[in-house]
């Protein structure tokens, strides 16, 4: 079967590639685009490792088929910093030792994120359940969530 | 070095913290060569089977393969030689990374394919033609037992006959006969613990690429580099001196990357193949084909006097191995009554192997099994005598001096502190609502040290690069920098901490055991100290004066005794730049069996809501109270005793594995196998005490691995208080939590 042509928008960028019918958006990323941020956990969208937005909508990366992104805007992990200037939920993470192995992060970001964008104020409750899609088997989630409603909190002091 | 630190004690950021956050860093399946092939494994389809033969033409001949392995490949240890390799066989490493005369689990290897893409090796791996005799299979631990179970190896034997006993181990002190006879009350009670994995985030992955001369490059995920190394030459045959094991970041581990499962195939494929070999574990092989801990039956017996003071102890377990021998059967005896002063006591294992994956190391190997039935009963006692929990094991706490059942007497450390604190502890006087429950328990672990290797260099502009040996996976980096920045009096950020490869640091043992920061922090200490030397001498020479009227302070050398105030002191900047100059080089490496770790000791309180129709068990609120020695970073310490009391969580309430009736797991991935997720959990409150270890410059105790070992028992306790209801069989899933609730409205 002939590879499908696919362009798309992937952290502002445009960007083209081929990929076979049946590819996930994370092979792609991953082994095509060598945008190796994105993890693979389980490939079944349980863990969130994967953690991307499809037009600003979070999806798992692994579930989602790379010839879905044609004409749409991709934002992944590697767009999250504006060059040496970290994003403030990455600088908090790093303040809080909100990360122990690091493999789960990248997705918690982007699924830390997506919500910020979504409800600036979350409750703990609120974080909690935005993020149960988001395994992290190092830092029993407490400084993870705190780091969230720290960022939430220094955002609206900022706006 | 214990007031007015700078560093050490501080919250500084991560070396590797901005990789980490920002997707850059490399972690194993991240890793690529140009013209790298994709390696896939064949499983077993059986939970037990001979392997009459194995013919892998078909798949030879696929296109797009370039190379396949099989059992005949691996070099072979014959079963009647034992092979140490550190705490593993390499008889049973061999046979655990391609079956050989036997498939032992439902996914154990049987052959791996090398091709072009991930699916034509997967496509090819089902063109290899495999004759099994298919064999009657033993999942639990009583059908192992059972007198007609099926037997899995002929060579073992236990009490002269073939047996799925592997082997036995026994502590004893003192006259437990005796003790029992004194005691005025005595429970006895039997518990059972599944097999719980792990459960990294970040799957087994690796890429080797063997070059034409025959030496090999690894990248892989792995708990020790040089353990891949040994491990890989071992089962390839390859030196170990042609072997280059580069440390990935790792995602993950908790003892289940102690051992290798893809590195050995894969650096096989690619000597055939002439081509970069990467394998990557799919989250299913993960669970069926990597080791869980063992699933475990026990039965604990404890006696006391009406004051509460215990007169004896005796705990029995059964511990499942998997399908070669060698479970953790030394940390469940030996931590079982680690925490108290018992006259009597006696601690027995038996090591059980079954058709399940082998079993690997996770976070205090055997303890946390240990534990709970030893926790759980003095539980019942304290209720049954009418004294608080924390009290009775206040009572008969380990001190500095007791002589532990397993054998060590201890020195100095914190047990006594983790109880007292618990008992002023906000949390433990804090009102429960209705249907809400509070436990305590607590735990030990042995803690290792052993070898370790660093290298400190200083740059011509003078700041410093470190090297050391052990993959990094929670923040060592950072603790090992807040110990050299303290040392040398120099800013934290002028500091660089790398992991070396095999190539480039000396040998390194395990990153496990609680041992990282403890044996780099001594390692890094000496070489800091070293470089210092080096430095004051050559001040010294600048100054021509004496090396022993120099000092260093706040990061330069400064002129000392007769000579005080004569030189204007030379920093680090100034005195790298005049290196070469007068002197050389400025740089130290240390290499040490590092001694003195010390056990560690940790209490846990929790409490607990049952929602009695859903059978749902919610933690409201949980506290952990740990002597840490010293911790250098108090964020990575906190985080140990969070990550690990959630652990114990997840074990105590729904991690468990499923088994079908032909052996095969029926939940092999995150969605059925259910561990806590962020809407399952409280903040996780952590209390820490810091009695320094005597034997470490810096005080140094293991942290990681205590805080999962109370765990299991601070929630059954909970839910004790919260319904009523005993439970001794984990987990406590929730309808396991129903039945029991039903069980016991029906016997009113």
């Amino acid at each position: 079967m002939a590879k499908m042509h696919i362009s798309t928008t992937i952290n502002g960028e445009p960007t083209e590639y081929l990929c076979e019918p049946n590819d996930t958006m994370l092979d792609v990323l991953r082994n095509e685009l060598n945008m190796t941020g994105s993890k693979e956990g389980c490939g079944s969208g349980d863990c969130g490792s994967c953690s991307i937005t499809l037009d600003d909508r979070l999806v798992c990366s692994c579930l989602m088929l790379a010839a879905e992104a044609n004409g749409a805007k991709i934002e992944t992990i590697e767009g999250m910093a504006e060059g040496e200037k970290l994003h403030p939920l990455q600088q908090k993470f790093l303040e809080s030792a909100a990360l122990q192995c690091g493999i789960c992060t990248p997705g918690m970001l982007i699924a830390a994120k997506s919500l910020l964008e979504e409800n600036p104020d979350p409750t703990e409750t609120e974080v909690r359940y935005w993020l149960a899609g988001n395994l992290c088997r190092c830092t029993g989630y407490d400084k993870i969530i705190r780091a969230v409603l720290d960022t939430a909190a220094d955002m609206r002091g900022a706006a | 070095m214990t007031e007015n630190n700078k560093w050490i004690g501080e919250r500084t950021i991560r070396p590797d913290g901005a990789e980490k956050v920002t997707g850059s860093a490399a972690f194993a399946a991240d890793t690529t060569m140009p013209g790298m092939i994709w390696g896939s494994v064949l499983r077993s389809p059986h939970a037990h089977a001979r392997i009459k033969s194995v013919n892998t033409s078909k798949a030879e001949a696929h296109p797009g393969v370039k190379a396949v392995v099989t059992a005949a490949d691996i070099v072979d240890f014959p079963l009647d030689i034992p092979v140490a390799l550190g705490i593993q066989d390499m008889r049973w490493m061999c046979r655990n990374v391609m079956a050989r005369e036997k498939a032992l689990f439902h996914g154990h290897p049987i052959a791996a394919v090398a091709a072009t893409s991930e699916a034509i090796a997967a496509e090819a791996c089902k063109l290899i033609e495999v004759e099994y005799e298919v064999l009657p299979h033993t999942i639990e631990i009583d059908d192992a037992l059972a007198p007609d179970a099926p037997i899995l190896h002929d060579f073992i034997e236990f009490e002269g006959k073939p047996s799925n006993i592997a082997g036995t181990l026994e502590h004893i002190k003192g006259d437990i006969e005796a003790g029992f006879a004194e005691a005025d009350v005595v429970i006895e009670r039997d518990f059972t613990t599944r097999p719980v994995h792990q459960g990294y985030i970040e799957p087994h992955a690796c890429l080797v690429s063997v070059a034409a001369d025959g030496k090999a490059t690894i990248w892989s995920s792995s708990q020790g580099q040089f353990m891949v190394r040994a491990m890989t030459g071992m089962l390839t045959g390859i030196p170990q001196s042609d072997i280059r094991a580069i440390p990935a970041e790792i995602g993950g581990g908790f003892g289940g990357k102690t051992i290798v499962y893809l590195e050995p195939l894969a650096t096989i494929l690619s000597k055939k193949s002439g081509r970069p070999v990467k394998m990557i574990m799919s989250r299913e092989d993960v669970m069926r084909a990597s080791g869980p801990t063992s699933g475990s039956k026990s039965t604990v017996k404890i006696g006391a006097k009406k004051d509460g003071t215990i007169t004896a102890a005796e705990g029995v377990y059964w511990l499942q191995a998997g399908g070669l021998p060698g479970s953790p059967i030394r940390g469940a005896i030996g931590c079982a009554l680690a925490p108290y002063d018992i006259p009597n006591g006696r601690t027995f294992a038996y090591d059980v192997v079954s058709n399940r994956s082998k079993v690997a190391a996770y976070r205090a190997p055997g303890a946390p099994i240990g534990a709970f039935g030893v926790e759980c009963v003095l539980d019942e006692i304290a209720e049954e005598l009418g004294i608080d929990p924390l009290d009775l094991r206040l009572k008969n706490a380990a001190k500095e001096g007791t002589k532990a059942v397993h054998g060590p007497t201890y020195p100095l450390m914190g047990y006594v502190e983790s109880l007292e604190a618990a008992k002023v502890h906000d949390h433990y006087k804090a009102p429960l609502g209705p249907n809400q429950g509070r436990g305590v328990a607590s735990g030990f672990w042995f803690n290792a040290a052993g070898e370790s290797s660093a290298q400190v260099n200083i740059t011509e502009d003078g700041n410093v690069v470190i090297t050391t040996g052990h993959p990094d996976v929670g923040g060592s980096r950072a603790g090992i920098a807040n110990i050299c920045a303290e040392i040398l009096g120099i800013d934290y950020n002028r500091i660089s901490v790398l992991i070396g490869d095999t190539a480039t640091i000396g040998f390194s043992n395990l990153t496990g055991g609680s041992r990282v920061l403890f044996a780099s922090a001594m390692v890094v200490t000496e070489s800091t100290n070293k470089v210092i030397g080096t430095l004051c001498e050559l001040a010294a020479k600048i100054w021509d004066i004496d090396p022993d009227a120099v000092n260093w302070e706040d990061g330069e050398a400064r002129p000392a005794g007769a000579n005080a105030g004569q030189f204007p002191p030379l920093t680090l900047e100034e005195l790298a730049a005049r290196a070469n100059e007068s002197g050389g080089p400025i740089g130290a490496s240390t290499q040490l069996n590092t001694k003195g770790a010390e056990g560690g000791f940790g209490t846990h309180i929790c409490d607990v809501e049952v929602d009695h129709e859903l059978g749902i068990v919610r933690v409201l609120r949980y506290t952990v109270l740990q002597d840490v020695g010293r911790a250098v970073h108090p964020s990575y310490v906190e985080g140990q005793l969070q990550g690990g009391a959630v652990q114990a969580i997840g074990w105590a309430l729904n991690e468990e594995y499923i088994y079908n009736k032909e052996g095969h797991v029926d939940n092999p991935g995150f969605l059925d196998y259910r561990m806590p997720v962020a809407s399952d959990l409280p903040m996780i409150d952590t209390y820490i005490i810091e009695i320094p270890n005597p034997n470490h410059p810096q005080g140094v105790r293991g942290v990681g691995e205590v805080p999962l070992v109370p765990g299991l028992a601070a929630v059954r306790n909970a839910v004790y208080d919260a319904l009523g209801v005993r439970f001794n069989d984990l987990p406590m899933s929730p309808p396991k939590v129903v039945e029991a609730l039903d069980m016991a409205e029906a016997a009113e």
